[in-house]
């Protein structure tokens, strides 16, 4: 890396080219399986087919008409959607709370909270499987809001927080003195001038929801069974689809890469947030 | 109404006490200046006042009625910032409103009061103008419009010139002091400048470390400060104040002379030095003396213009009925 540094002539025109490079190379796979998407089962394994076949929608057809991709869609989209909102509805308030009325306890309140992240989801498969079924709560909607929230309110806490810091606690002092309560504080002062955060973080933990594979799968079969489980059913038990399974894939991944495409400069600012001061 | 009693009140963090504690009353109507150099715990105490920070213990009255557990919201009293603590996303309208929708006042009635408010601090051309639009002058007028907009029982600065210039800093003090005037309502003004405090106050606190040194007028605290902290920290420049053999001719440990209290001649007086720098200021002219065998620098003040060059021999002469005398704890002797 030293010497992409020094050389300022390397600098002006292999630094385009390594990003170029890099970004090919994370963008390949998704290109390849969009790419398979439109030939057979039987072409997506020939390589004379590699780059050159006859395109079809047989896989899109065949996903729509036989497995019910808009029912998987929609559960995707409501879970993800609700999971979202709740977990903001938490999230804002404790973030809040941590952020202007700070406690001796706050900071290891933050670090427990991220410390929950290390937990291996494996190690509570058996319990949450259990307990849910028990509790009749399995293969619900409200079941996979819930688990969604929970997995995600800990970063959503804590990129609420970091954003919150940044506000001159004056300004939330003046609104106390101006008389607003802890509701007016939040509305009319807190949301609106943390609003880029805010949605940033909201989209985030929006894709972070609809990506989530581990507990969807495990917790739903049908009712509730989000575009991650259709991804893993078709992980087919006579063999290996390709074009069907990239399809599949193609669809689940494609709201989500659209939305990130229009929210890219939301995203790299929520990302990057805190990073560089 | 807008009296103020506190009583008993203290404030500890982490077992440290910044305020022991403390009683002080603030009769309604009176401008009441808090001064202290920076840590001596005068923005607390008027934080404490304001509901911002909790007390650790005592009570405040605000008309007699006991505030300690009321919220900052509903204590009646509006507030300054040294930040001026606009919304920096509401227009100054806004801004100057927002007390008025918080009390949740019929819109007619608000748009009347905030026109009057920003008729009187010349503030209506910027109405729709965001806060970032404007100078900091201007910005400290909508903070201050805000806090009048509501009629408060009383208002608190905290620091409110500080961020401005030296020039602005002269015309707002003089705005404040006749809105004092025409309102007639309660105000506590915290500061670190002495000449803020003298030129505004009805009434000023002297802290240190929490603690009261001295309440009293501006010229009373000038003319009898009850001891050394409060000789050195009123007026400006600074009281000369020594000890040794010089101060024991006064039958005092620490005797003090303010600089406008010595005359000069170039030829006899009490004590002999040199002339170290003279700042000529037109109207008057400071002299640091050296070599007086009092202490380091004596100052003097001498209105109007004086030639002298640096290392000339000066003599003072103290006027004996401005002297003040200390003892050895540093407090006042009459």
């Amino acid at each position: 890396m030293a010497h992409v540094v020094k050389s300022s002539k390397f600098g002006a025109f292999g630094r385009p080219v390594l990003a170029w490079v890099v970004g090919l190379l994370f963008f390949f796979p998704i290109f390849w399986m969009v790419l398979t998407s439109f030939k057979t089962d039987a072409d997506a394994v020939k390589p004379e087919y590699l780059l050159f076949f006859k395109p079809t929608l047989e896989n899109y057809l065949n996903m729509t008409q036989n497995y019910d991709y808009w029912r998987f869609a929609s559960n995707s989209v409501i879970t993800s959607v609700f999971a979202t909102i709740f977990t903001l509805f938490v999230g804002i308030p404790a973030a809040y709370a941590m952020a202007f009325n700070p406690s001796r306890a706050t900071k290891d309140i933050l670090i427990w909270m991220l410390s929950t992240k290390m937990l291996p989801a494996a190690a509570v498969l058996y319990p949450m499987t259990f307990l849910t079924k028990s509790m009749g709560l399995y293969d619900t909607h409200f079941l996979i809001i819930i688990v969604l929230s929970l997995i995600n309110l800990p970063i959503v806490v804590w990129m609420l927080f970091t954003y919150f810091k940044e506000i001159p606690k004056d300004i939330i002092e003046a609104s106390q003195m101006d008389g607003a309560n802890t509701w007016g504080e939040i509305k009319e002062i807190l949301i609106p001038l943390a609003w880029g955060g805010i949605v940033s973080t909201a989209l985030l933990c929006f894709i972070f929801c609809w990506n989530e594979a581990y507990w969807t799968v495990r917790l739903t079969t049908t009712d509730a069974a989000t575009l991650s489980k259709l991804i893993e059913g078709n992980r087919a038990p006579e063999g290996l689809f390709f074009g069907r399974l990239s399809a599949v894939s193609t669809a689940a991944v494609g709201p989500i890469v659209v939305l990130g495409w229009f929210c890219q400069k939301q995203l790299v600012k929520g990302l990057t947030f805190g990073a560089v001061k | 109404m807008g009296r103020i009693v506190l009583d008993k009140v203290s404030k500890s963090f982490d077992k440290i006490q910044v305020i022991p504690p403390l009683d002080l009353t603030i009769e309604d109507g009176e401008f009441t200046v808090f001064v202290g150099p920076s840590g001596c715990g005068k923005s607390t105490l008027l934080r404490m006042i304001a509901g911002l920070e909790d007390l650790s213990a005592g009570t405040i009255f605000v008309d007699n009625e006991d505030v300690t557990q009321i919220s900052p919201a509903k204590r009646g009293l509006a507030m300054v910032f040294q930040s001026y603590a606009l919304y920096p996303h509401m227009t100054v309208r806004k801004n100057i409103a927002f007390p008025l929708r918080m009390k949740k006042m019929d819109q007619f009635e608000i748009d009347k009061r905030v026109e009057a408010a920003a008729k009187s601090l010349n503030l209506s051309d910027y109405l729709e103008r965001k806060p970032g639009q404007l100078s900091g002058g201007q910005r400290q007028r909508v903070a201050i419009g805000r806090a009048i907009v509501r009629d408060p029982l009383a208002f608190l600065f905290d620091e409110p010139l500080s961020n401005l210039d030296a020039a602005l800093r002269v015309g707002m003090r003089l705005e404040i002091a006749e809105m004092h005037k025409r309102m007639n309502t309660t105000m506590i003004y915290v500061t670190h400048d002495q000449v803020e405090a003298m030129t505004m106050a009805d009434k000023i606190v002297v802290l240190r470390a929490g603690i009261i040194e001295q309440i009293g007028s501006p010229l009373n605290l000038y003319h009898k400060p009850k001891n050394t902290f409060v000789a050195g920290f009123i007026g400006s420049p600074k009281m000369n104040i020594f000890s040794g053999p010089a101060a024991e001719k006064f039958n005092a440990y620490y005797v003090g002379i303010r600089p406008e209290h010595t005359t000069v001649s170039m030829t006899e007086g009490t004590w002999k030095g040199r002339v170290g720098v003279a700042e000529h200021l037109g109207s008057d002219t400071f002299i640091h003396v050296h070599d007086t065998g009092l202490q380091d620098v004596i100052t003097v003040r001498i209105h109007g213009d004086i030639s002298v060059k640096n290392g000339d021999a000066i003599f003072l002469t103290p006027q004996i009925e401005q002297v003040h005398k200390f003892d050895a704890q540093g407090l006042r002797i009459e």
